[in-house]
């Protein structure tokens, strides 16, 4: 279900820049704290997009390694599991560098103005 | 047919995001703070809440935005507490929505009589999940935890977790009769979310209430809001 509100959320940002104009494809960058599963998001996509200019565009996902650092000591890893404490010196002082990323990056339009309701 | 790249570079949640600023600012305006109340379904958050109106608030008034998939069955359970009560209905979406979002929170301001209150606890729908990615313009956030959940759902819905100012873990009557390892749970949401503030209580029995109803007061008091 999560996947379906932020599929609409993609379509959303999709058509605002999209000027009518058809999409053939949607860029996204996605953090791994997001949560995501890429199958599910392109799947509900296609499903939310029908009857827009998005209708067929294909989704191209990048994703993100949750990377953190401790302030304590500095050191620096990628989370495999959701634990946001420094296994090197215990502390809780932990702060995201990437992973938290839900980006539209860009969109493909095609050149020739389309007809298909918005 | 020609393909042209087109520069988007913004945050898919970017327009809710405005949204909830633009309710952020008519609840200043009205000098209303917000709580955003979440949880799974049947983790007890109707409950707490009338826990919390059987005694009140005392001089805080409060009113309830109550969202839910279909039907006003939370909405009349607070009813007779003399707390002005919203109800918004998210199925008009495609097969119902499982969270509310700003413009929903907007589209139901109309009704809210935020002239007449000093805070107001919208209950979200119940789930872990998207809620957790929607802001709806909100003071603080706190969920609600109960002890029939397991212990491991703080790190299987940790976007849930690290979002929230408070985490409520309820239904702790129940823990005789359960196999349930409260340090656990504790362990697991200081590993998620550390320092994050947490209560126990029972919003059956009473006991622990009376905690969350001070945190509820000073969420309320502009002054001295927790988050």
């Amino acid at each position: 279900m999560h996947e379906l509100s932020l599929s609409s959320a993609i379509l959303e940002t999709a058509l605002r820049h999209a000027g009518g104009k058809k999409v053939g494809a949607v860029e996204l960058t996605v953090g791994a704290l997001r949560q995501v599963v890429p199958a599910s998001l392109t799947f509900y996509f296609e499903i939310v997009s029908r009857g827009t200019v998005c209708e067929g565009a294909r989704l191209e996902l990048h994703t993100v390694d949750a990377r953190v650092r401790c302030n304590g000591c500095d050191d620096e890893w990628t989370l495999d599991d959701p634990i946001f404490r420094c296994s090197s010196c215990e502390a809780s002082d932990v702060e995201v560098i990437t992973g938290n990323e839900f980006l539209v990056e860009s969109i493909d339009v095609e050149e020739e103005a389309c007809t298909a309701p918005r | 047919m020609h393909r042209t790249k087109v520069r988007v570079a913004e945050d898919a949640l970017d327009a809710n995001t405005t949204i909830a600023q633009a309710n952020r600012a008519d609840f200043d305006r009205e000098s209303v703070r917000v709580v955003n109340l979440m949880s799974a379904p049947g983790a007890g958050k109707t409950t707490l809440l009338e826990a919390v109106f059987r005694e009140g608030l005392g001089a805080l008034r409060t009113g309830v935005l109550e969202g839910d998939v279909q039907g006003s069955l939370d909405a009349d359970r607070l009813a007779h507490f003399h707390v002005p009560v919203t109800q918004i209905n998210t199925d008009g979406g495609f097969g119902g929505e499982c969270h509310l979002d700003a413009n929903m929170v907007r589209s139901a301001l109309g009704e809210v009589p935020l002239d007449e209150i000093d805070l107001l606890i919208i209950e979200n729908v119940g789930n872990l999940v998207c809620p957790a990615e929607f802001r709806v313009g909100e003071d603080a956030k706190a969920m609600v935890c109960s002890v029939t959940e397991g212990e491991d759902k703080p790190l299987k819905y940790p976007l849930m977790f690290r979002t929230c100012e408070l985490v409520v873990v309820n239904k702790i009557d129940l823990l005789p009769h359960l196999d349930y390892d409260l340090d656990k749970l504790i362990y697991n949401i200081e590993a998620v979310n550390p320092g994050v503030e947490h209560m126990l209580l029972s919003a059956r029995t009473g006991e622990g209430v009376e905690g969350f109803r001070d945190w509820l007061v000073r969420a309320g008091d502009r002054e001295g809001a927790p988050a």
